[in-house]
């Protein structure tokens, strides 16, 4: 059975099906992500003032990551074009530079990931606080039971405030060194994940979607890229409305990324 | 005619991406920028401008090479009720910002 309206447009949408597929897909894309940043604006909003975290994210990472997505984006297009003027060969290169921009951007994302699940916020028994990254346990340290160390490049603060605005001149002026703290020293300790506070929890919430989404579209790219192109030989056509498609939602991810990066990163 | 039906060449469409990438460059640059800048006290300001720049950048995706610009009516009206249902879905989450169920710390 022959599925219609895959090439041509139907008489009564305008459009190919995949196509107002695609669309009506994004329009549900949009409420999904709507309601997370609706409940980043709670959670932002609602939250007293000098306790939500600044500067907490690598802006630079940041940066090429957005100019990362906005290439593979462009690479994006330009496959699909190629496919239009019947270029099988540019077609195979502008893809093939999309998925690894695309893994470029997903590894750049797992670092930072890395980096906030290994530095670690310490509160000591004196009241002070110890804030770094993890550099070393030693092999009998138990939290529990108060035995061993943990060794941080970072430094202690006396105040919680000093770490909750990394853009501040204190934090900037702050000497980071390695220090190592006896478990019987330790009250409690918890690296920067998803529970650390409001701000990691939709950070790691929102972030984690949209990487599930980079990796679903290159996942169908490489798809198309590879096994799914002998289409190319039976029917370009249908092919190359597939790249439209494909094209679409990734220019949709994008989209999200355009709004993720200043929200979490800038502001 | 909508702009994915139209004869593509890839000279256009390259020219067509160099200035869209030029204006994402110059838009995140911006959106930097202001982030960094001493506005004062006005917290609100700043993220109202970055805000408005990053609505530039989505208007040049989304316009240029998801090709909006010149799409079917039948997008636009998929749209119009994705558009409506979140400015509800955003409405509605401001408006009850103050509503804090009774006894809570907060009330």
């Amino acid at each position: 059975m022959e599925i219609p309206y895959t090439v041509t447009n139907r008489p009564d949408t305008g459009i190919y099906n995949a196509k107002l597929g695609i669309w009506l897909f994004l329009a549900s894309e949009v409420m999904l992500f709507g309601g997370l940043f609706s409940a980043y604006v709670l959670l932002r909003v609602g939250a007293a003032p000098g306790d939500w975290p600044h500067g907490w994210l690598n802006v630079t990472l940041g940066t090429i990551n957005t100019l990362l997505l906005a290439m593979s984006a462009i690479t994006t297009l330009l496959a699909w074009a190629a496919c239009k003027v019947r270029d099988f060969t540019k077609f195979k290169i502008f893809h093939a530079c999309t998925i690894v921009l695309a893994l470029t951007f997903l590894g750049i994302k797992s670092y930072e990931y890395h980096d906030k699940l290994i530095h670690y916020e310490i509160q000591l028994t004196n009241g002070k606080i110890a804030d770094g990254h993890m550099v070393a346990e030693s092999k009998d340290f138990d939290l529990a039971k108060k035995i061993g160390s943990v060794t941080i490049e970072g430094h202690i603060v006396e105040d919680r405030r000093e770490i909750i605005d990394l853009r501040s001149p204190e934090a900037r002026a702050a000497k980071h060194e390695e220090i190592t703290i006896a478990a019987t020293d330790i009250k409690k300790m918890g690296n920067y994940g998803p529970a650390h506070n409001t701000f990691t929890a939709i950070y790691f919430t929102l972030t984690g979607l949209h990487a599930l989404h980079i990796l679903g579209g290159t996942l169908v790219i490489f798809y198309l890229w590879g096994p799914g192109s002998r289409m190319w030989k039976t029917d370009p056509e249908r092919f190359t409305n597939r790249i439209e498609v494909s094209g679409l939602f990734w220019h949709f991810v994008d989209l999200v990324w355009i709004f993720l990066f200043p929200v979490l990163y800038l502001t | 005619m909508s702009e994915s039906e139209k004869p593509v060449s890839l000279q256009s469409t390259v020219r067509l991406c160099a200035m869209v990438f030029f204006v994402i460059v110059c838009a995140t640059s911006g959106m930097i920028a202001t982030s960094f800048a001493h506005l004062g006290d006005g917290w609100t300001l700043k993220v109202a401008l970055i805000l408005c720049i990053a609505v530039v950048n989505a208007f040049f995706v989304a316009g240029y090479l998801m090709h909006l610009l010149s799409e079917k009516k039948l997008v636009y009206t998929v749209l119009a009720f994705t558009v409506f249902f979140f400015i509800g879905l955003m409405g509605l989450t401001v408006w009850a910002m103050g509503d804090f169920p009774l006894g809570t710390a907060t009330h």
